[in-house]
């Protein structure tokens, strides 16, 4: 990596996590409230099902975890293991498709949009 | 203990470290289940009957933990990297953990 692709990568971890910051406080809260009366597919679907300013939010969130978490393991990756930076590379993008992906699809299921 | 290790900066280092990557590994998993709500609610609803269970109940509240752990370390991370230094924020780790447990205790408290 170079330099300038190694800020790039510093920008987007420390941007995501200034998405998450808010995201996480709403997801907490939102956790919070949901078990309160038991969590079910109706419960969740009910509180999702058309409601735009969730799906965009939750849109965002999501994105930016798959952004965030890969970096972060990434980095780890670097500092303790000494694998060659493709396979390092290679992991962290596997974790993002497999957060990225089954993610894309509950949100857009949730809200109500057909595959 | 080495000495570097025993210093509270270290701690939070390690906290922010490991929860993580604890969240990291629950992420896909997380994703998987919550596309059960939609393929098929009668699974999923098995699933969150099966999370009622105490150890799971508190496996989750551990996961929350970790979660307000990693959202205050990462707060105390950028307040590092953005802000100038004051002392304060080597008391600012004490009161990431206090909030933690905090919000942890609050969700087995609504959850069970």
């Amino acid at each position: 990596m170079s330099p300038k692709q190694e800020s790039l990568i510093w920008i987007a971890q420390r941007g995501s996590a200034m998405v998450l910051i808010i995201g996480l406080i709403v997801h907490l809260g939102a956790i919070i409230a949901a078990v309160q009366g038991g969590i079910s597919a109706a419960e969740i679907s009910g509180r999702m099902n058309g409601h735009t300013g969730w799906f965009v939010f939750y849109l965002c969130f999501l994105v930016a975890v798959s952004i965030h978490a890969p970096i972060g393991l990434r980095s780890i990756l670097i500092e303790v293991t000494s694998l060659p930076n493709r396979s390092v590379g290679l992991i962290s993008l596997l974790l993002a498709v497999m957060i990225l992906a089954p993610g894309l699809r509950a949100i857009f299921g949730l809200y109500g949009v057909e595959w | 203990m080495q000495q570097h290790r025993n210093h509270s900066n270290y701690w939070a280092f390690l906290v922010h470290r490991i929860s993580g990557l604890v969240l990291a590994v629950f992420l896909p998993v997380h994703m998987l289940v919550l596309g059960l709500a939609i393929e098929d609610a009668t699974r999923f609803d098995g699933f969150i009957e099966w999370t009622e269970n105490p150890l799971v109940k508190l496996a989750e509240t551990g996961l929350i933990i970790l979660l307000a752990a990693h959202l205050t370390g990462g707060l105390r991370v950028l307040a590092l990297e953005f802000l100038p230094w004051h002392d304060w924020q080597k008391t600012v780790i004490a009161i990431t953990g206090g909030i933690s447990l905090a919000i942890g205790l609050v969700f087995l408290l609504n959850a069970s």
